[in-house]
């Protein structure tokens, strides 16, 4: 276990590392970067550049200067606006995001492990054809697209719910539904496919011949295998609900870190852009290792001590 | 008890030509898979779609006298009519025209981005599952290393540096895009590579590389196919994503994506800029998806209800 | 002696794609308390659906008992709902199957599973339903039961397993246990160490036990009686004795003469029996085995036979044994164990008027 996490936190830093580092000498051979040395900029903001970064030493002394910035979880300046640390908006856009992003996925993993054993238990019946619809509908369809119809119908035309802004529940439902419909789609399919694995093992047989009602045969031998594989779609669905807010932030006006990042997209504001990414790149590796660790804590089969190979 | 007849009670013995009959006519492994592909309603119906796309893609700039680039403010945001079939945008280009137009990118961009995986992810996960040892535990902690960097952030940050067209959408996309092609048949050529047809290959002389090339690329083929299907709805994907956050190719090139972030802004006003566009996307999105999920099922069967 | 089972000509169909397959055509036999029937049969014989359907574990739909009557303790099971059968399945009915290495469920530790029995039918609370756990553990050979009880399947090798499984099938003391070719997928070894277990088991509990196999060798190992399955239909049945040394039909000899024994100093050749067993969605018209039986009458083509009756125990079902039927020569490695048993009638006496 102990080994395992180790080899994993090792490869976790090397990745790391390996973005900070890409981030780091893109952003220097960027036009019109803050790095470059004919630029124009207002004075307080050279100053704070120029105090985080050493724009005058050379660039290998910036370069370990940023790392050991990042170390100390201090993210930069903004390139574009003076008094503004990359610090200060993660405090201020992430516990937003974080929450629009927490109702995503609590959507996406209820409905779609409901609407996948609904699905499985009546295989090959209208319901099953019913989930499986929706499910490739929510794959087909882009979330910023899905936003802004949601946006239309329900805000626009019917008026039921409001078009934008954060500041009660009710703004969060058109958000949160729009984030958490493709991650839905796809566990819905996983859940469906490993449900239907499951119940044609020999064990689910065994189950039946024991006595087991169907309830407690389904409750204790199917879903909590069936979710093995839905556990380990947890990575790449955090993975999913980052990039996926960058584009339903901006569409419903949200003030979370992912509207910021857009906006510093859209501002070339270099330094907001690489202090986002590299603090986005630790959250997602650090929750798949979370993810990982925790799959191995609920299948027996799989000892974290050997490791998994090819994973 | 009823009389028989004492002749019925004679040793005839068996009939052994009823008793063995082969009566399924012998299929190849490629006939089954066709013959199977077909079966499925869903994946034909997204060959279907596939085909009407590629065919207005190519034609579909044609069929109207206007063209895609071509300004017309005398005319802007026109509803759908006789004249302008799906109206016309901001500009008073022909959205029809611009449609078929983006077509062409979006689907070139999906194509090229899955044949660059391809190739990448064929060399690199072949060399590393057939030379195993060190040298495929190297080659792929490389891979794990580069799968732990995150995708779309890889994608932006390329984006914003090196400028958006379309020579760089595509590089981007693919930058870390190949490691999952190259995961895929590293694990098919380990698997592939003791069976005996390869080992006598091996010992009657021939080249690594006519051993790749005749052996075990055409067996892994099956995976890397539905792979590459899945890969284009993806990349086609990942480019509209790309254009909402203004990182797109830039006007008067049109994609679905760059048209559907300009129908954005105008949803309330103009929606049908936004719909041709968006409705385009998803049924391209899904045509890609059916047929990768009919190909997986047809190449396994014994996977018809996975996913 | 007490019957525990009754089945009297029993039908079971599932509907497929393209018609109706008869996997089970009329079946009827009884079973007495502490006794062990053997069924032997060929894959696709319709054992394995026979003694699903005993537990009513066959899938239905597609699968439906068409006709007959099962009776446990004398009372019809055929017609019980799902929620009935399961205050029968585990309790007095179990079952153990042919790979250990997929009945117990990987992610459960292997003492819950035999656990939730206790939970189920005995009303057991925790703490009670693991000692008799670890009991049941040790009772099946299973070494440092305290230790075994907390482990997941993957930490048991295949023997172990299917100890485990016996464990969980027997922790109800249940009057009927199916074991559904529950040696099949284990080390010859290992085979002749469950078989032991089950009959030592059966002999301290008084069970019960139907045993499917395709392997004579083993039946003549456990067995009392034996019951040959051809084509979803029971074509001989009899103790041990009857079947191994005066067998009457040709399909029984056809499975006695292709089974190795290691007595032979004769040089009896392995005979296969030739082609395949008859697809069931069109059964042929007459007797099943006669296309590929080599001493088929001409009017096993036309009519199918009835039951005959050799002995007080032991039943076939030939056209052989008419009185007008030709009296043929059983081949080589048959004959060569024939004996005269005493019980034999001094005629074979119909029992039933095949259809």
């Amino acid at each position: 276990m102990v080994k395992y996490i180790s080899k994993r936190l090792l490869y976790m830093v090397l990745s790391l590392f390996l973005i900070i580092t890409a981030t780091f000498f893109l952003m220097r051979i960027a036009p019109g970067n803050p790095f470059t040395s004919e630029k124009k900029l207002p004075p307080e903001i050279e100053a704070s550049l120029n105090a985080h970064y050493g724009l005058n030493k050379p660039w290998y002394a910036q370069y370990g200067d940023y790392l050991v910035r990042i170390a100390q979880w201090d993210f930069g300046p903004s390139f574009k606006y003076e008094s503004r640390t990359v610090n200060d908006l993660i405090n201020d856009g992430f516990p937003v995001s974080l929450a629009l992003g927490a109702e995503a996925i609590l959507f996406a993993v209820a409905i779609g492990i409901l609407l996948g054993v609904i699905a499985a238990l009546r295989h090959n019946k209208w319901q099953d054809y019913t989930a499986m619809i929706i499910a490739v509908f929510g794959i087909s369809v882009p979330s910023f697209i899905m936003a802004t119809f949601l946006q239309y119908i329900f805000a626009i035309k019917l008026g039921l719910l409001p078009v934008a802004r954060w500041d009660n529940f009710s703004n969060t439902i058109l958000p949160a539904l729009a984030l958490g419909a493709t991650p839905m789609a796809f566990i819905a399919r996983l859940t469906r496919s490993s449900m239907l694995e499951v119940l044609s093992n020999d064990y689910i047989k065994t189950a039946k011949a024991k006595g087991l009602s169907r309830g407690a045969m389904i409750m204790k031998h199917t879903i909590r295998n069936a979710l093995m594989p839905v556990v380990s779609y947890m990575g790449p669905l955090s993975a999913g609900i980052i990039t996926g807010s960058f584009v339903i932030e901006k569409i419903f006006g949200i003030p979370g870190l992912g509207s910021h990042f857009v906006l510093s997209i859209s501002n070339r504001d270099y330094t907001v852009i690489m202090g986002v990414t590299v603090f986005y790149s630790i959250l997602l590796l650090v929750s798949i290792l979370l993810v990982d660790i925790a799959y191995g804590l609920i299948d027996p089969r799989i000892k974290l001590a050997g490791g998994k190979k090819g994973e | 008890m009823e009389q028989i007849a004492k002749e019925k009670f004679q040793v005839v013995g068996a009939k052994a030509s009823d008793a063995e009959k082969i009566s399924k006519p012998s299929l190849s492994f490629w006939k089954d898979v066709r013959i199977r592909f077909r079966k499925n309603k869903l994946a034909m119906f997204g060959i279907i779609i596939l085909i009407l796309l590629i065919i207005m893609a190519i034609f579909g700039p044609y069929m109207t006298k206007f063209d895609y680039a071509t300004n017309d403010l005398m005319n802007t945001n026109k509803e759908p009519s006789g004249t302008h079939w799906f109206g016309t945008d901001d500009l008073g280009r022909d959205m029809f025209a611009r449609t078929w137009q983006g077509a062409r990118i979006s689907l070139l961009i999906g194509v090229m981005a899955a044949l660059i995986d391809f190739v990448i992810g064929v060399t690199w996960g072949g060399i590393a599952g057939f030379k195993g040892g060190r040298v495929d535990e190297f080659m792929m902690r490389i891979a794990d290393i580069l799968y732990g960097v995150p995708y779309l952030l890889l994608v932006i940050l390329f984006m914003v540096v090196l400028g958006a067209n379309l020579t760089t959408m595509i590089l981007a996309m693919t930058i870390t895009g190949w490691i999952n092609m190259a995961r895929i048949v590293r694990g098919e050529v380990l698997s592939l590579k003791n069976q005996e047809y390869v080992l006598a290959a091996k010992t009657l002389g021939a080249s690594v590389t006519r051993i790749m090339a005749r052996h075990l690329i055409p067996n892994a083929m099956g995976s890397i196919l539905v792979t590459m299907t899945l890969t284009i709805p993806n990349a086609i994907f990942t480019e509209a994503f790309l254009s909402f956050l203004g990182l797109g190719l830039t006007p008067p090139l049109a994609s679905w994506g760059t048209m559907a972030n300009d129908g954005l802004a105008a949803i309330q006003y103009y929606p049908w800029r936004l719909f041709f566009p968006a409705v385009l996307i998803a049924l391209t999105i899904f045509a890609f998806n059916v047929i990768g999920d009919g190909l997986r099922d047809a190449l396994d069967p014994r996977l018809r209800n996975k996913e | 002696m007490e019957k525990i089972l009754e089945v009297k000509d029993l039908k079971v169909s599932f509907h497929v794609y393209g018609g109706e397959v008869q996997a089970v055509r009329g079946v009827s036999f009884d079973l007495f308390k502490g006794e062990t029937l053997a069924i032997v049969g060929e894959s696709g014989s319709g054992k394995s659906v026979l003694n699903q359907t005993i537990m009513k574990l066959i899938p239905m739909p597609p699968g439906k008992i068409t006709g007959g009557q099962i009776l446990f303790h004398g009372e019809d099971i055929v017609h019980k709902s799902d929620k009935e059968m399961e205050k029968i399945r585990g309790k007095d009915i179990s079952m153990i199957f042919q790979d250990p290495m997929t009945s117990l469920n990987p992610t459960m530790k292997v003492g819950h599973q035999i656990m939730e029995v206790l939970h189920k039918h005995q009303n057991m609370k925790s703490s009670q339903a693991k000692e008799r756990a670890i009991e049941l553990l040790r009772l099946v050979g299973i070494p440092m039961p305290e230790k075994r009880v907390n482990q997941y399947p993957h930490e048991f090798s295949g023997g172990m397993r299917q100890r485990a499984m016996i464990a969980i099938a027997l922790a109800a003391n249940p009057s009927l246990l199916i074991a559904d070719e529950p040696t099949t997928a284990l080390d010859v070894t290992i085979q002749a160490q469950i078989l032991e277990l089950m009959k030592d088991l059966q002999k301290k509990m008084d069970t019960s036990i139907i045993f499917i196999t395709h392997d004579l060798g083993v039946v003549a190992n456990v067995a009392d009686r034996v019951a040959v399955m051809y084509a979803g239909q029971i074509v001989e049945i009899g103790t041990v004795d009857e079947i191994f040394y005066d067998p009457r039909h040709p399909y029984t000899w056809g499975l006695l003469a292709s089974m190795p024994s290691l007595d032979s100093d004769h040089k009896a050749e392995l005979a296969a029996i030739p082609g395949t067993p008859p697809d069931l969605t069109n059964p042929p018209k007459g007797d099943a085995f006669a296309p590929r039986n080599q001493y088929a009458l001409a009017i096993d083509f036309e009519q199918e036979p009835p039951m005959f009756q050799v002995s007080e125990t032991h039943f076939a079902k030939t056209w052989l044994l008419h009185p007008d039927a030709p009296k043929v020569e059983p081949p080589e490695a048959v004959k060569l164990k024939m004996r005269k048993l005493s019980s034999t009638f001094e005629k074979p006496i119909l029992v039933k008027e095949g259809k």
